[in-house]
């Protein structure tokens, strides 16, 4: 080889020096940090330490836990919790799986109009099913006949109502999972004379699996964490989340309240570690010159099937009618005359529908600044140079907040933003604190579907640009975002619906002038005012169908504008 | 063997003890090269040589553990991408989708605060020499993959870069697209006479269109050279397995003038090998220099073969011979159809053949 001529230059750095225009993102990115280590590490971290201080702030050791396992009545609910979590789970996976089955593997008709029936439960809260089944099986229910000696409050109306709330979220996930198959396997098995049944257990189960897991976990963390459902219908029937609501907000007892939130924090975080494990072995499965697997009409198993599906839709539609439908008349179950008297009285008149307002406001605030920040973030961290080690500690932060429950990082908010040390305590009680507790309650998901659309842009356009001398936000605002527009319009969508039905983190931290109406509608059920919670649950439910409409045709409307670049004519 | 760097000639970019580690695994193990003004030089390598990650450290995009680059006498070692001087292609085109053929080519050039108009000519002179002078309002994806990347080629040559780096540029044509541009790259390359780097695993796109070949394997260059020096005089064994097909002989050396081949022995007159007698060494000898007759031609130093199988490839055959005397190994002879209609060469048949001494390499084993 060629004599080196600089040998004996002692070795120095060849660390890059940083352009002024990777500052601006590192710096961005450090902000991010902050942010998040605020709104999402802080709060978690004073759970733990508040579970070891009594009330003056004198670490106690693990004197609450004893406390709480000797009290009988709490730990029988971490049974309760986990017995009904199960349950649920068991109930919904199979049911969505058919469900999803029948609309990605078999003919039926009405395939579209059969989805967005089963996916109405996600523009509710969930407690809407619970009230509904009130009006369905309570006391004085339409159907109480049917229940005999049994009662809907308790574990059997927590059940029921969940596996309402939490169909949809497994739904989609499996649609997914199962739209995801390589026709050719399916052929391959043809052609060796494979039976039905066979090719089901070795060729689809197995090919869904990572997506049947991924749904018990979501559904099983769902059920677990939901305060709203368990409130209104458990009637006597203790869980882990009310138990947190009653021993903070009734008994002012915060150190057991955070006892109880790291007993519900523990097994979701497991089943969220579990998930990921598993997300990792996961290959993919389907390569580019996979070919779509289209079904083929089977008489038998069609009509059956479609009939499982219709039967899944009228109980839908049941449920979410019965809610409207009692929202409209005068007094149940005594006069079933048409009125609008709860929505003029009983929110209007009574002042409760600022609560509204409030909700729209803050989806509106969660839609538009949660959504530039979870894409900014996203974009920092998948496509910007420099700082490595913050970028992966911020990488697991982002997919933290799925394994947080909703009323864990509310009491963390009040532990961290109520402190009196903390200069942000400002915050505490504002709208502020409402909709930064939101956007990180459903970052997580967010940030996937962020990074997902990332992921399938070219990832060499920043080093063009940087070759091309341009700075790295000109391609950002001029190429990323535009490209992303769909995930974009997507995440905006769903901070907005989340937050006009989320309960959970806000239920510690509104006050009187930033009540939201998803708390409205627990406020007015706890004081026996069902008639307006049926109202407000209604104006919710028709306000997230009327923003997910406005997407939707934002979304044509985007689509034909950007056809010629997206998905052009024909190769000329 | 490098001659470039020779005292008093400016290289264009000086690559000098270039080290990379990526964890455990080294990825290039001090490597040095200059390239001269104009140049088009190919890396040539298999995947996971070490290739694309040199180019990667001259464009700023990855960081070198030790080492510089210096770009006409300037060390750029430590300076970020945006800071140097180079315009670059990458396989994947890395076309802005949303963004038509004219505001792609024009990317770079609306940063330099240029007029309007100059851009306007500077893109119409750019789209007319990569000749798709009407396709400026299109969108990327109406164009076939040939002509994206030659937008991305004008994209990457449109603010006159110093350097023309070019990673694997034609990997994602096809087969006749490909051969097609490559013509049209090394005239373009030629025209500007911008000093041009080229990554690639192909070995005739390297010898077409390079004025040096620079054969890369684990990390370190086995050899630089013009594309007939690495073709003819291959440096090592890699370079000469590598870069086209070979015959690779196990063989003995009996005294300084000649080699043993199981039981065949040839001389090498003229050419010396430097191994002590009793050595184990390797024979290297292109298959288009195997020299094949009919069978009663009676021509010195020539041994007796059958013919064990015939490879059609169109402008040629390749023959594999069981020579007499070598038993373990096939020698393989390239022929062309028209001479084997000539001498009656089919399978089976008896022919002689003779190994030039004139065009062997002796390797160490």
């Amino acid at each position: 080889m060629s004599a080196v001529l600089t040998a004996g230059v002692a070795p120095q750095s060849t660390r890059q020096r940083a352009h002024w225009t990777e500052r601006i993102s590192h710096i961005a990115l450090l902000a991010m940090g902050a942010a998040l280590g605020i709104a999402l590490f802080a709060p978690i971290f004073m759970i733990l330490a508040k579970s070891v201080e009594d009330i003056d702030g004198n670490f106690v050791g693990l004197r609450h836990f004893v406390e709480y396992f000797q009290t009988p009545a709490l730990a029988q609910s971490i049974v309760n919790s986990l017995l009904v979590s199960t349950v649920v789970t068991c109930i919904t996976v199979p049911a969505a799986f058919t469900f999803a089955y029948a609309l990605t593997r078999s003919c039926i008709g009405f395939k579209s109009l059969l989805r967005n029936i089963a996916l109405i439960p996600l523009l509710a809260p969930s407690l809407l099913s619970a009230i509904s089944f009130i009006y369905w099986f309570g006391n004085q229910g339409a159907l109480k006949a049917l229940m005999g000696e049994r009662q809907i409050y308790g574990a059997t109306g927590i059940v029921m109502s969940l596996v309402y709330a939490t169909f949809p979220h497994a739904l989609m996930i499996l649609i997914t999972a199962l739209s995801l198959t390589d026709a050719r396997l399916y052929e391959a098995a043809d052609s060796m004379g494979t039976r039905t049944l066979r090719k089901f257990f070795t060729i689809t189960l197995p090919a869904a699996k990572f997506g049947l897991i991924s749904a018990a976990i979501v559904v099983f963390t769902y059920a677990l964490s939901d305060f709203g459902v368990p409130k209104v219908i458990g009637g006597n029937f203790n869980v882990l989340s009310t138990d947190i609501f009653k021993l903070v907000i009734g008994q002012q007892d915060f150190s057991k309240g955070a006892v109880v939130g790291i007993m519900l924090l523990l097994p979701v975080l497991i089943t969220y570690t579990i998930d990921m494990l598993v997300k990792r072995r996961q290959l993919a499965q389907l390569s580019s010159r996979s070919v779509p697997y289209s079904p083929k009409p089977a008489r038998g198993f069609d009509l059956a099937i479609a009939g499982f599906c219709w039967l899944v839709a009228a109980l839908m539609l049941a449920v979410l009618g019965m809610a409207v439908w009692a929202s409209f008349i005068k007094l149940w179950p005594y006069d079933l005359h048409f009125s609008v008297n709860h929505y003029r009285m009983g929110l209007i008149e009574a002042g409760i529908f600022d609560a509204y307002v409030n909700s729209v406001k803050m989806s509106l605030w969660c839609a538009t600044l949660g959504t530039a920040f979870v894409f900014v973030c996203a974009y920092l961290l998948e496509k910007t140079r420099g700082l490595d080690w913050l970028r992966q500690v911020l990488g697991m932060f982002a997919v933290l907040p799925m394994g947080v429950p909703g009323l864990v990082l509310g009491l963390g908010f009040i532990f961290f933003f109520n402190h009196p040390y903390n200069p942000l305590n400002g915050l505490y009680h504002t709208m502020s604190i409402l909709v930064i507790s939101t956007i990180v309650h459903y970052y997580a998901s967010s940030h996937l579907t962020a990074v997902t659309a990332l992921k399938q842009i070219d990832n060499e356009f920043e080093s063009v640009s940087a070759s091309l001398k341009v700075p790295f936000f000109k391609t950002f605002f001029v190429v990323t975002v535009p490209v992303c527009m769909p995930a974009i319009l997507e995440i905006s969508r769903y901070f907005f619906v989340t937050a006009m039905t989320t309960i959970s983190a806000v239920v510690f931290l509104y006050a009187p002038d930033t009540m939201l109406a998803a708390i409205a509608i627990l406020n007015l059920d706890e004081a026996g005012e069902i008639g307006p919670a049926t109202a407000m649950a209604t104006m919710i439910v028709i306000t997230c169908a009327i923003v997910c409409f406005i997407y939707y045709l934002l979304n044509r409307w985007l689509e034909t504008k950007t056809q010629a670049w997206r998905r052009p004519a024909a190769q000329t | 063997m490098n001659e470039t760097s020779k005292v008093g000639a400016i290289a264009a970019l000086r690559i000098e003890r270039i080290v990379k580690h990526f964890g455990d695994f080294t990825a290039l193990n001090d490597v040095s090269l200059a390239i001269n003004k104009g140049e088009l030089v190919c890396f040539l390598g298999p995947s996971g040589c070490g290739k694309t990650t040199l180019l990667r450290i001259i464009a700023g995009l990855e960081v070198q553990t030790s080492g510089s680059i210096i770009q006409h006498d300037k060390d750029i070692s430590r300076l970020p991408p945006m800071m140097r001087d180079y315009g670059i292609v990458f396989q994947s085109y890395a076309l802005f989708p949303n963004l038509s053929v004219y505001d792609n080519v024009a990317y770079g050039l609306v940063n330099r605060r240029m007029a309007k108009a100059a851009i306007r000519a500077r893109v119409a002179e750019l789209l007319s020499l990569i000749g798709l002078s009407d396709s400026g309002a299109k969108y990327p994806s109406q164009l076939s993959g040939g002509q994206q990347q030659r937008i991305a080629l004008a994209r990457a040559l449109a603010t006159s870069p110093g350097l023309l780096l070019l990673d694997e540029p034609l990997s994602a044509l096809d087969a006749q697209v490909r051969v097609r541009l490559r013509g049209e790259i090394r005239s373009l390359q030629q025209r500007l006479g911008v000093t041009t780097i080229l990554v690639t695993h192909d070995q005739e796109e390297a010898l077409s269109m390079a004025d040096r070949v620079v054969v890369m394997n684990q990390g370190v260059i086995e050899q630089t050279g013009t594309p007939m020096q690495v073709y003819r005089e291959p440096a090592s064994p890699f370079v000469a397995d590598f870069v086209g097909k070979t015959n690779i002989l196990r063989a003995t050396v009996r005294d300084q003038a000649e080699l043993e081949i199981d039981h065949v022995r040839i001389k090498t007159n003229g050419t010396p090998v430097n191994f002590s007698t009793g050595a184990e060494v390797s024979v290297f000898l292109r298959p288009e220099d195997v020299v094949v007759s009919s069978h009663d031609d009676k021509r010195p130093d020539s041994f007796a073969g059958r013919i064990e199988n015939i490879e059609f490839l169109g402008a040629m055959c390749r023959l594999g011979i069981r020579v007499e005397g070598i038993a373990s190994q096939l020698v393989i002879a390239d022929f062309s159809p028209r001479d084997m209609i000539a001498c009656r060469i089919e399978r089976g048949g008896a022919v002689r053949v003779s190994l030039p001494s004139s065009n062997i390499r002796v390797f160490a084993k």
